[in-house]
């Protein structure tokens, strides 16, 4: 493998600015540098991630309990009061017929966000066990990740559109429920997780065994 | 800037055929006839890749951007009509709903994604873009980037448009409901800034801005 061959630009005392992206070249690990070019301090890894990312996580963990049990949706009709979680809102769009629509928002507010937490799970584990395991497949996972990670956002925003539009005093008018600020939450505690955990952490195990 | 840290002289690694990939960090040698997309040979990630010079067009397409930025938030995206009442609502009125109702943080943080921050990115690129066509240096230039690069993650326009029209869907067996302009506008919009993603390019614009400070 050509990886072998040359190894990583920080064994080489070459770092990426993350301000600028240039590679810089190093006098040394030890001591602070700048970047000759934008002036952003320099670190060969993005600093404290993988606390930074767990922290993110279990965070987003605990979120997800409310997010998913508590109503993000309450209807109030002539008809009574309707209100919805997550889930039955799923079960609602499936059972009225739009197939396509349930099938996205099941996608993008329950699947997404549950896997996002779990992969985010596994990245942060094998790399604080040091694992040598598919880094390829891993990389991979993280870009994944980091390009669905706004897509959960869709509910929240179709509830701030139904309670804008839905206000017709006495025949019907929805509001926002506490689910929704918990799942509002989770979404954020991921995308910032994400941000933080450094997937360069993913391929040191295997540099470091090498020499 | 603080005392501990020293900033490096002259002593970054400018070589014009070696790269680092971003999400691995090996160092590789970029090909002789390096394509648009070059893939990091041992992840697969995408390279950063010396394109050919399209400021130009990302110049007109940001200004574009902002003007059709404007008409979105301006307008309607979703009108609804039942029993004689007639009402809309833009992304920003939405935000306002929900705050109305004791939201405050999920309101902020749809006020932030869907619009705040996209602007705020449109409005850094065209700060940085404007001026080096000009060949001038615009004040704060490295800050402004690193800003760019923090802002970026955050803007979920395209998303708003999908909820826009699951909305539109779920409304349409309760009452009589159109897509107004502020839609499509915003469908324009992402259109225009994904045309933008592949023309706009940080490394250029350090380029032209070490090339005016020459100057």
């Amino acid at each position: 493998m050509q990886g072998k061959l040359i190894g990583s630009a920080a064994r080489r005392g070459l770092w990426l600015c993350h301000g600028c992206s240039l590679l810089c070249q190093v006098p040394g690990d030890e001591g602070q540098w700048r970047c000759p070019r934008c002036a952003a301090g320099l670190h060969k890894r993005k600093p404290h991630s993988q606390q930074h990312a767990w922290a993110f996580l279990l965070a987003a963990l605990i979120s997800y309990i409310p997010a998913n049990l508590l109503p993000i949706m309450r209807t109030e009709m002539l008809s009574g009061t309707q209100q919805d979680t997550i889930m039955s809102g799923v079960v609602y769009l499936w059972q009225s017929g739009s197939w396509p629509l349930a099938f996205v928002v099941f996608v993008a507010s329950v699947l997404v966000p549950l896997l996002k937490i779990l992969s985010m799970l596994l990245l942060l584990v094998t790399v604080q066990l040091r694992s040598r395991w598919a880094p390829r497949q891993r990389t991979r996972l993280y870009r994944l990740l980091e390009m669905v990670g706004p897509w959960s956002m869709l509910d929240i925003y179709v509830v701030g559109l139904l309670v804008a539009l839905v206000q017709l005093q006495s025949l019907a008018s929805i509001k926002a429920g506490p689910g929704a600020l918990a799942f509002g939450a989770v979404v954020v505690l991921t995308m910032l997780s994400a941000m933080k955990f450094d997937p360069r952490t993913i391929w040191d195990a295997l540099e470091d065994d090498d020499e | 800037m603080s005392d501990m840290s020293s900033r490096l002289e002259n002593r970054s690694w400018q070589h014009p055929v070696v790269l680092a990939c971003h999400e691995c960090d090996l160092l590789q040698t970029r090909p002789d006839n390096a394509r648009k997309d070059m893939q990091c040979c041992r992840c697969g990630s995408r390279l950063p890749c010396q394109g050919p010079d399209q400021l130009k067009p990302s110049l007109a397409l940001l200004l574009a951007s902002l003007l059709v930025f404007v008409l979105a938030n301006v307008f309607p995206v979703v009108q609804l009509e039942a029993g004689g009442t007639r009402l809309d609502t833009t992304l920003l009125g939405t935000a306002w709903q929900l705050s109305q109702q004791g939201m405050l943080p999920i309101a902020a943080v749809i006020v932030l994604t869907g619009c705040l921050l996209p602007g705020l990115e449109l409005t850094c690129m065209l700060y940085l873009l404007l001026p080096l066509m000009l060949g001038r240096v615009p004040a704060g230039f490295a800050r402004i980037i690193r800003t760019l690069r923090l802002l970026h993650p955050w803007g979920m326009m395209e998303v708003f448009l999908l909820a826009a029209l699951v909305a539109l869907v779920k409304l349409a067996h309760l009452a009589d409901v159109h897509a107004g302009i502020g839609l499509w506008s915003f469908f324009a919009l992402i259109l225009l800034l994904s045309g933008n993603a592949s023309c706009f390019d940080t490394n250029l614009l350090w380029e032209r801005q070490q090339a005016c400070k020459a100057n």
